[in-house]
């Protein structure tokens, strides 16, 4: 058990992917001698040397189009897009040939692709910085989404994503790449299972990514006024892990789901589908979504609001209660 | 190979002309339209097997294109693109490789593909939509068609940076035509090759359309020099003849293969047909370019050069025959192409075990059942 940051994890994580298989290589821009804008792969150009640590030309459709190529010769590519807002000069690659190539094949080609993407916002960014765009991947089949939003995922979640024969996009929380915490030598599950972070009887309040935080601080306010919250972390938005899912909304009747992304079409229209199609004798209220506002991203400055934040989620889970 | 028209990278010339729109240079052309050798071909070494194992190539790849037409006519193929008029172009280039060199086509070069040893059948396969890949492209080194224009340039491009990796000397050549030249990922490809010396040629047939949109509107600077822009070694070649194709092609390869890095060759040719079945070309271009194009006809210019140089009739002949075989059991095997069933996909998308899949196939034959069960 070691302390480290999430961005430190995502590192160490890397590094052990790259240690384990000589075949894993890191493409992306800036990610070399700068370790990239954020430092997550600070150090490995210098380990693994520039053949494997790939400073590219400033194109994110290269990017993802020549990882395609050189799974196709064996490797195992991991991409770094610099931030969520520059995936889409990327997206064909992404969705029709990264996620669609085996099938296309047959199921004969596998695509051992990571795509990497710095995502959310509430750093005080500029415009294209702050996104949280995983619905527009966890709608294409063919790909794998998933989020990590502890230290201790980040740094084996990582190498479970190096580890998939499918293509998986790899969304980082960025505010809480400084948030450090405890992670220990092995994992205790795997890629798309989901982790209940906090029992409770009373409701129950699903998050992903940045939002767990936000969760858990606000069922911790939620304590203190006597609600018994569960909280749970779905780590995967695709595939979602319906068992665990469904076994909570079961087990206290009230499901609040929150995320950073547009509340229309986002991840919690699916959670709220999937467990009013499963639950529902067993649901005591309609499932409530805390998502941002259908704007574009605003302004830094107005991000506190825009954001779902602890009172919101608060809010929602006393209508929820109260129903 | 002094005789080739290479377009060598730009020197840093400081004169005001330097700066000014440069015009297109003469393709290399060994053959011309009548049969006879030009000066530059008197020049090139001549492999008479090469010669006719090449006119077998696009004389077979012709009838198919022939037969493919006629059966999407009859409503047994959904879509059908014709090759006519290009088949110097893909066969001079296809046979200017080792069989170990990758190719990555775009998705019209089904003459390209029979001289890798694919059937007309498993090229016929996509376009009766039976399967999205229709053949074994490890065995062939024949990748699949990509739709998406230009997209397969940056796979070929990120396959070429492994191959370069793992020390091998195979190389990479993939084709693509003018239109998709606007695409934003073949000028990212070029670059990434440029930047990468990675071992690939970017074969560009210009065949002058992209469906109804002439090249003109297409683009201003001429391809091969936009490629000596992107610091590649550039080759413009006449593509309706396939000596010179070849010879220029196997110049390319081979500076590539010696780690000469990237090279583009613009072949120029013409689409006889129009884009697909589904246009008529006489809508948008005038018939009299379509004439002045088949005087120039790739498959006419070989057959005149091969009878001057003694080839008798008794080849010809059996060639003729072999291409009646292959368009009447072309025919046939179309018609028996298996059909997919929806049932065997759900295990074809992903490598690892997924749920959604797992459960979307389940409800799918639950519903096949109740079907049954209302029967």
């Amino acid at each position: 058990m070691t302390q480290m940051t999430m961005g430190k994890a995502l590192n160490e994580g890397l590094r052990a992917a790259m240690q384990a298989d000589d075949k894993v290589v890191v493409l992306g821009e800036d990610i070399g001698a700068l370790g990239g804008v954020f430092r997550i792969t600070e150090g490995l150009q210098d380990q693994f040397g520039p053949q494997r640590v790939v400073d590219t030309p400033l194109a994110e459709s290269g990017i993802v189009g020549t990882a395609i190529g050189l799974a196709m010769r064996g490797y195992r590519p991991v991409c770094e897009i610099q931030f969520d807002g520059f995936v889409y000069p990327g997206f064909d690659q992404i969705v029709s040939q990264l996620a669609k190539m085996r099938a296309r094949s047959g199921g004969r080609l596998a695509m051992p692709v990571v795509i990497r993407i710095p995502c959310g916002g509430g750093i005080g960014a500029v415009e294209h910085h702050s996104e949280s765009n995983e619905a527009y991947f966890a709608h294409t089949a063919g790909l794998r989404v998933v989020s990590c939003a502890t230290p201790e995922d980040a740094f084996h979640m990582i190498q479970q994503a190096v580890l998939s024969d499918d293509p998986v996009v790899f969304f980082e929380p960025k505010r809480r790449y400084w948030d450090k915490g405890d992670v220990a030598d092995t994992p205790s599950l795997d890629l798309h299972s989901a982790r209940v972070v906090r029992a409770g009887a009373d409701v129950t309040l699903v998050a992903h990514g940045p939002s767990v935080k936000v969760a858990e601080q606000a069922a911790s306010f939620a304590a203190s006024d006597g609600v018994d919250v569960q909280v749970v972390d779905l780590r995967s938005v695709s595939p979602l892990d319906t068992t665990t899912l469904h076994a909570c909304a079961r087990s206290t009747g009230r499901v609040v789901v929150v995320h950073e992304a547009s509340t229309f079409l986002g991840i919690g229209a699916e959670v709220a589908a999937s467990v009013t199609e499963h639950c529902f004798r067993d649901l005591q209220a309609p499932v409530l979504r805390v998502g941002a506002y259908d704007l574009p991203y605003p302004p830094s400055k107005a991000e506190d609001d825009f954001l779902p934040g602890v009172d919101r989620v608060l809010d929602a889970l006393e209508r929820s209660l109260s129903y | 190979m002094t005789a080739l028209r290479s377009v060598p990278v730009a020197s840093p010339e400081r004169s005001v002309q330097a700066l000014l729109p440069r015009a297109a240079a003469i393709p290399t052309q060994y053959l011309s339209p009548d049969g006879n050798l030009t000066e530059q071909g008197r020049g090139a070494p001549i492999d008479d097997a090469l010669m006719t194992t090449m006119f077998r190539d696009m004389y077979l790849g012709r009838r198919l294109d022939q037969q493919a037409l006629n059966l999407q006519r009859q409503g047994e193929l959904g879509l059908w693109l014709m090759s006519l008029g290009q088949e110097a172009s893909q066969v001079g280039s296809i046979r200017a490789l080792r069989d170990t060199d990758y190719v990555f086509p775009s998705y019209r070069e089904h003459v390209a593909g029979l001289c890798r040893g694919l059937t007309p059948t498993q090229l016929l396969s996509q376009w009766r939509g039976v399967v999205h890949a229709g053949w074994d492209w490890e065995a062939t080194r024949f990748h699949f068609y990509s739709l998406v224009l230009g997209s397969q340039t940056l796979h070929a491009t990120g396959y070429a940076i492994g191959l370069k990796h793992d020390g091998v000397d195979d190389v990479v050549l993939t084709y693509v035509g003018d239109g998709a030249t606007s695409q934003g990922d073949v000028n990212e490809a070029l670059n990434w090759a440029a930047v990468n010396d990675a071992p690939i040629v970017f074969f560009c047939q210009n065949n002058n359309w992209a469906i109804s949109t002439p090249n003109r509107a297409q683009y201003r600077g001429a391809l091969h020099r936009r490629a000596t822009g992107f610091g590649l070694r550039s080759y413009i070649v006449d593509g309706n003849d396939a000596l010179a194709v070849h010879d220029v092609t196997q110049a390319a390869v081979s500076h590539a293969r010696n780690g000469g890095g990237p090279v583009f060759i613009e072949a120029d040719t013409y689409r006889m047909a129009g884009h697909s079945t589904s246009d008529d070309p006489r809508r948008y271009r005038e018939d009299a370019e379509t004439e002045v194009w088949k005087a120039r006809d790739p498959i006419t210019r070989l057959e005149l050069y091969l009878r001057a140089s003694g080839v008798d009739d008794d080849y010809f002949s059996e060639v003729r025959a072999e291409g009646d075989d292959l368009a009447e059991s072309v025919r046939k095997a179309c018609l028996q192409l298996e059909e997919p069933v929806l049932t065997d996909l759900f295990s074809k998308v992903y490598a690892e075990q997924h749920p959604v899949m797992d459960l979307q196939h389940a409800e799918h034959l639950r519903f096949l059942s109740t079907l049954e069960a209302a029967q």
